[in-house]
């Protein structure tokens, strides 16, 4: 069902439009790629700071206060951008391994901030100044800047279509991964 | 002039190994990407000071002087994966005029960064003057030039 519904959506005039337009495509696409600096940029910095390895005399409060409002900026605009490019091709980018990976993994990071803001984020008061913050939290930042890293790949990988449905044969693990079956047989 | 140079910068051995590789122009890519993430990170968290919002709490120099150490590993990753990407399609980078703004801007941010922008926040406290937001201003600016024409030298 979500198939005809994604290969509706993909038929829509908005939707060719997008995909066939001579500006409007590569603008969209490199504001979500500019935006990077500003929304893995800042989670970045704020999950180094988490792990200890930077700005060790900046208390955390200070990023988790002062820094977030700006990733959570540049968050919107990721989110924006990246739903429009999805809405151009959006059966493609359905079965594509590299964007079922890049999503998933979007969920794990958000999973990690949502624990880590109802968890030892709660407690900073009393160890945001330490140079190097709790176990929790330097986990927190580790699994942030892994899982944000991973999606940065896989979001550029997803630009390839070697693993594609109408690219055969692959591995039944592809086919798999990328929900072929349905278009194979 | 320089064509004859590009030439020979794509029959390099480098050029033409990513150039024959399936794998290693879109891992490079990637790679590329992650180093402007974390640029991007260690140019804002200072430059957004300057201009007197984000972490307003803690001093220009104090962010400046821990930011600097990640700002020149992220210019250091971008350097030595677009050297072999440049490499690779030299060619087409010649004819591309967006890869000629790129190269034309980012000596200019390279400098300004290092020579000008580094020397004001080093000495620069918790109220920045109006020297202190022009200089976030064109940092910003500048940076955003060189990122946006690298983006768009794949789309022209």
């Amino acid at each position: 069902m979500i198939e005809r519904f994604l290969g509706w959506l993909g038929e829509t005039p908005w939707s060719v439009a997008l995909l066939e337009s001579l500006y409007a495509w590569p603008l969209v696409e490199s504001t979500h790629v500019l935006t990077l600096g500003l929304f893995v940029g800042a989670t970045i910095v704020m999950d180094l700071r988490l792990t200890g390895l930077a700005f060790r005399d900046v208390p955390v409060q200070a990023f988790t206060g002062r820094l977030l409002p700006w990733t959570h900026a540049g968050f919107i605009v990721m989110t924006v951008t990246g739903l429009l490019l999805l809405y151009s091709q959006p059966l493609r980018y359905y079965h594509n391994v590299f964007f079922r990976v890049k999503v998933l993994v979007m969920v794990v990071a958000g999973i990690n901030a949502f624990v880590f803001h109802r968890g030892a984020h709660r407690h900073a008061t009393t160890w945001g100044a330490d140079a190097i913050p709790p176990r929790a939290a330097r986990i927190a930042g580790t699994v942030s800047l892994a899982a944000w890293a991973l999606v940065v790949v896989t979001g550029r990988l997803i630009a390839y279509n070697w693993f594609d449905c109408d690219i055969q044969p692959q591995p039944g693990w592809v086919n798999w991964l990328a929900g072929c079956e349905a278009v194979t047989e | 002039m320089l064509e004859p140079f590009f030439r020979w910068c794509e029959s390099t051995l480098i050029g033409q190994a990513v150039a024959n590789s399936v794998w290693a122009f879109p891992i490079l890519e990637a790679v590329h990407l992650l180093g402007l993430c974390l640029l991007g990170g260690a140019l804002l968290v200072v430059d957004l000071r300057m201009l007197g919002v984000g972490l307003t709490g803690q001093s220009v120099s104090r962010l400046a002087r821990h930011a600097r150490p990640w700002l020149v590993a992220a210019l250091v990753v971008m350097v030595a994966t677009g050297i072999p990407l440049f490499l690779s399609e030299s060619i087409k980078a010649y004819y591309n005029t967006s890869f000629w703004v790129k190269m034309a801007t980012l000596p200019v941010a390279l400098g300004f960064t290092f020579g000008v922008r580094e020397r004001v926040a080093r000495n620069e406290g918790m109220e920045p003057g109006p020297r202190c937001k022009v200089i976030g201003a064109v940092s910003l600016a500048l940076w955003f030039t060189v990122a946006a024409a690298g983006r768009w030298i794949g789309f022209s």
